[in-house]
């Protein structure tokens, strides 16, 4: 828990609207969107746990609602958003390593981290589409 | 700084955390890594059981790899979200009190999504 007294007011620093906006800068919030729609998104992994573990009937709504075009939109921003946080976590390992700083490096990984997780994410439902029929 | 008069409990009091202020960036990385491994795991899981029945879906769930799979990975998962949740309540959140509770809730929240998850695991391949 981050937290200090009660301090004077100071006056603090514009914050991002001031800012132009860098891919990177992009890049760091929407893996913090990414996390937080993943977050929530739990909800729906444990449902379909749940309903297995209850009833077909249990079972056969869930698989109503998720094959419904609103549960496939769902499913498909929710396959897009695991696989964006998970190639940004791979992004911040790099940095970890302290590689990937320099000024051409970093564009070029946000830039990879954007494109794997759209071509991943077409691959990923490819298959399952492939599989289902 | 160094007057005899300071007893050592004293002269640590005020210099930081006693090394436990990298436990929260470990425990992310360490999650993370788990959670790379395991949503590979997962994915393929998911793919192998997509539009098919009930039965066929509760019969994958039961298989022992595929439950220890899921169960390390609700743990990973749940373990990580909390500790990401926390820092994005504590960026944003600033008066005190809604920020205690958002913190509590976000472990409420968590432990809820891991343990019911982890319960129907062991039930499908437990009880069946």
């Amino acid at each position: 828990m981050a937290d200090s007294p009660p301090r004077i007011m100071r006056p603090t620093s514009p914050h991002l609207q001031i800012y132009r906006p860098l891919i990177t800068m992009m890049m760091s919030i929407v893996h913090r969107i990414t996390g937080c729609a993943l977050y929530f998104g739990t909800a729906i992994l444990v449902w379909w746990l749940l309903a297995a573990a209850a009833s077909p009937s249990a079972y056969a709504t869930f698989s109503t609602v998720a094959g419904s075009w609103i549960g496939r939109l769902i499913l498909l921003g929710y396959t897009w958003a695991l696989l964006h946080h998970a190639l940004g976590g791979m992004r911040h390992f790099i940095w970890d390593m302290l590689h990937g700083f320099g000024p051409k490096e970093r564009v070029l990984l946000a830039k990879l981290t954007l494109g794997g997780s759209i071509t991943l994410t077409i691959v990923v439902w490819a298959i399952g589409l492939a599989i289902k029929s | 700084m160094h007057s005899p008069m300071r007893t050592p409990l004293g002269r640590v009091r005020g210099l930081g955390s006693a090394r436990s202020g990298t436990h929260h960036f470990f425990l992310q990385r360490l999650t993370a890594l788990g959670n790379l491994i395991l949503t590979v795991a997962f994915l393929i899981i998911v793919m192998s059981v997509l539009g098919e029945s009930y039965s066929t879906v509760h019969t994958t769930l039961a298989n022992p790899v595929v439950a220890v799979i899921m169960l390390l990975a609700l743990l990973s998962v749940t373990v990580h979200m909390r500790l990401g949740m926390q820092v994005v309540i504590e960026d944003y959140i600033h008066t005190e009190g809604m920020k205690v509770a958002l913190v509590i809730g976000n472990t409420f929240f968590t432990t809820v999504i891991g343990l019911a998850g982890a319960f129907a695991v062991l039930k499908i391949s437990l009880g069946g």
